[in-house]
């Protein structure tokens, strides 16, 4: 917690000039070994069919390409299928989106793409966002919902995961702006922990990274296969320049 | 008509076959005129991979966009899908997008390189004003050929930034809001818009594009190409009647060829394979997210590609026309106090620079902004006749012009790079100063490139074998 807070305090006075676009925090790391991790990744797929794919749709990914992370089509249809029961089809939700709006003031945006569409330059990639943004919700009662975001300050959506993170009120301070002496910013000084969550801080880091693991496959579902495949056509590209190298050179040393 | 030939009596089957085709399609004449007795100089260096290589990237770009179009749907509602489709559940799809994506980047490094060295080797010049003529048309393709290409995934990106150009044409007087009417089809970017940008994408454009390629290259053929040292290999003919500097293509080059191929093919198949977005310079991060026309982007910026004439586009405000006013002021006035003319001509030119500054002070900075981005682009089709150089070659010119030329290059890289950055004011007066050099390049060329002391051009081409 400690160090979080350090590394999130550091990250807010370095990068503050850098995130000025979007008003959030400066982006965690996204622990990247989770990307590969067939665990990790079906974990993750179980959290976002059981808590994001209630109001939010991923519209281009079909059930039965989890089996790309190792589970089979019965395991699929008992465990992570709950609105329809065709195993090609997309992640679609049952919400309607006018009801969505009327009650969170926007449609929940797809999913599918969210890690690759989120990705910004000087800051991080789109899972460093989602992983920072999964887990700086804060009890904010002054909106609608309850809850507040550091990554996305003012957002629409309440802390699904709250139960196992617990609540949390951030608290900030007023200092005097750097750029501007005139000004006060309100700078965020951590969290307190109001109630405790069913996770450690440590569980619901490791929970958020799965998840955030497989948002991250869903977006491409083909990349573990195209680097994969990279490596070998990089392979052979190289044997072929040597090739190609030598083959010049054998027509060329006659021409004086 | 040719004799007819006939095959000599022991000939085998393929010798004969070739035979009856040759009597009826100059398939051996063709072969050697461009292939095995075509002679090129033997002294090309590194940056005569370009042209093949832009030949290999357009061969890419049409045949996985015969694939793409299989599975793509031009239509506003189900645009974005079916790339996602394309994506993820066609085989193989994602290696075809991702080579088109990429191959679409590919194609302007390759092409800036290519346009570089005719710049730096003086490859534009006499005889071979068509070839770059023919070129720049080619380049002038391209861009329209990127830029539709760019709508048709339907993001965020693709929308915007279609709608920001598009807009632009309506800044033209007169004729402007019914002309932007007439491209986008509609008030707005829309079904309408993706539809017809489509058809020019997948087939008006690549039709004139390899039509001009063709030209390119036969234009090529017949005068001969130019090499780093700008001397003419055909004044200095062997006995046999060929080029004492020159070496038939095939094989000589063809191998060459080969070896420039691959080595751009592992660095085209390292970005595919390892970083398709290439840090969002190659797709945009915000062409992930669907095209919303009710949600403007913070930050519509095109592709890499067209940055630095979109810096051009931006850097002409309302307040830098002034400072282009002045300049025409200063370009009229000095050629009727420096220049040899007769009266009336002199008046002509002062009638003429007055009405230009009437028009600019008349008609809104946008429009100029748009001649501005334009006129980046077409003054490439007369560099021709803007050199005045004694030697084609950057080797014999003087020191300094290398610097200029340096000055240029390093001029359009900040220019690209403003144009993906949002709008600052330390940024447009860059820009500002950016816009001035480019054109100052261009049109200040036929003084500044006849100056200082040119080295002596030998009279063959310096080789060092292999």
């Amino acid at each position: 917690m400690k160090k979080f807070i350090i590394t999130l305090l550091l990250s807010v006075a370095g990068l503050s000039v850098a995130n000025a676009n979007t008003g959030g925090i400066a982006w965690d790391k996204f622990p990247v070994e989770k990307a590969a991790d067939v665990t990790a990744l079906q974990n993750g797929a179980r959290t976002f069919v059981n808590y994001c794919l209630n109001c939010h749709n991923a519209a281009f990914m079909r059930y039965n390409r989890l089996r790309d992370i190792g589970l089979t089509e019965d395991q699929i249809k008992k465990n992570l299928m709950f609105a329809t029961d065709k195993v090609g089809d997309v992640m679609k939700v049952t919400l309607d989106p006018k009801n969505a709006k009327d009650w969170l003031g926007a449609v929940p945006p797809d999913l599918t793409l969210i890690t690759r569409s989120r990705s910004a330059a000087g800051q991080g990639t789109g899972a460093d966002y989602v992983y920072t943004f999964l887990r700086t919700f804060y009890r904010d009662e002054t909106k609608a919902t309850g809850w507040n975001n550091l990554a996305f300050p003012n957002i629409g959506m309440p802390h699904i995961l709250w139960e196992w993170q617990g609540q949390r009120s951030a608290k900030f301070v007023e200092e005097a702006d750097p750029h501007d002496q005139t000004k006060k910013v309100h700078r965020f000084a951590g969290f307190e922990q109001i109630t405790p969550g069913t996770k450690s801080e440590a569980e619901f880091d490791q929970a958020v990274g799965d998840l955030v693991a497989y948002l991250n496959w869903m977006a491409e579902p083909a990349q573990g296969t195209r680097t994969r495949l990279g490596v070998w056509v990089l392979l052979f590209l190289a044997v072929f320049t040597f090739i190609a190298w030598r083959l010049n050179a054998a027509f060329w040393k006659d021409i004086k | 008509m040719a004799t007819f030939k006939e095959a000599p009596a022991n000939a085998n089957a393929a010798e004969k076959l070739l035979t009856w085709v040759d009597n009826r399609f100059p398939a051996t004449k063709l072969y050697n005129e461009h292939l095995a007795d075509y002679y090129a100089p033997k002294n090309f260096n590194f940056w005569y991979f370009f042209g093949s290589l832009a030949l290999l990237v357009l061969v890419i770009q049409i045949v996985t966009g015969i694939f793409l179009v299989m599975h793509y749907k031009p239509d506003a509602a189900l645009a974005f899908a079916s790339v996602e489709y394309i994506m993820r559940d066609v085989p193989w799809g994602w290696l075809v997008r991702y080579m088109h994506s990429t191959g679409a980047s590919a194609f302007f490094v390759v092409v800036y390189l290519h346009m570089f060295r005719g710049m730096i080797y003086g490859s534009y010049r006499k005889p071979r004003e068509l070839v770059w003529i023919f070129g720049c048309a080619i380049f002038l393709c391209l861009m329209a050929e990127a830029f539709m290409g760019y709508l048709l995934p339907w993001g965020q990106m693709s929308y915007w930034g279609a709608q920001v150009i598009v807009n632009l044409f309506s800044a033209i007087p007169f004729i402007g809001p019914d002309l932007s009417l007439l491209i986008r089809g509609d008030y707005v970017v829309s079904d309408a818009t993706l539809n017809r940008f489509f058809s020019f994408h997948v087939i008006a454009v690549p039709l004139v594009l390899l039509g001009l390629v063709v030209a390119h290259v036969i234009a090529l053929h017949e005068v001969g190409s130019n090499n780093p040292d700008g001397v003419e290999i055909k004044s200095k003919m062997n006995a046999a009647g060929k080029p004492l500097d020159g070496i038939p293509f095939h094989p000589y080059y063809t191998v060459h060829d080969v070896l420039g191929v691959s080595v751009f093919l592992l660095i085209f198949s390292a970005i595919i394979f390892f970083a398709p977005e290439l840090g969002g310079y190659f797709l945009e991060y915000n062409n992930f997210i669907p095209a919303d026309s009710l949600k403007t982007p913070l930050h519509i910026a095109p592709v890499w590609y067209f940055t630095p004439y979109y810096s051009i586009l931006r850097a002409i405000t309302a307040e830098m026309m002034y400072v282009l006013i002045g300049f025409v002021v200063l370009g009229a006035a000095l050629a009727v106090f420096k220049v040899k003319m007769g009266a009336l001509l002199k008046l002509v030119v002062v009638a003429v620079a007055a009405a230009v500054v009437a028009m600019m002070l008349s008609i809104d900075a946008k429009f100029w902004g748009v001649v501005g981005m334009g006129g980046a682009v077409v003054i490439l089709f007369v560099l021709p006749w803007l050199d005045n150089s004694l030697a084609k070659s950057i080797r014999y010119r003087p020191d300094w012009h290398k610097y200029v030329f340096a000055l240029f290059v390093i001029n359009f890289l900040m220019l690209g790079y403003l144009g993906t950055q949002p709008v600052s004011p330390t940024g447009e007066r860059l820009s500002q100063v950016g816009t001035v050099i480019y054109f100052g390049f261009f049109l200040l060329m036929p003084w500044w490139s006849r100056l200082g002391e040119f080295k002596p051009v030998p009279d063959r081409v310096t080789f060092a074998a292999h």
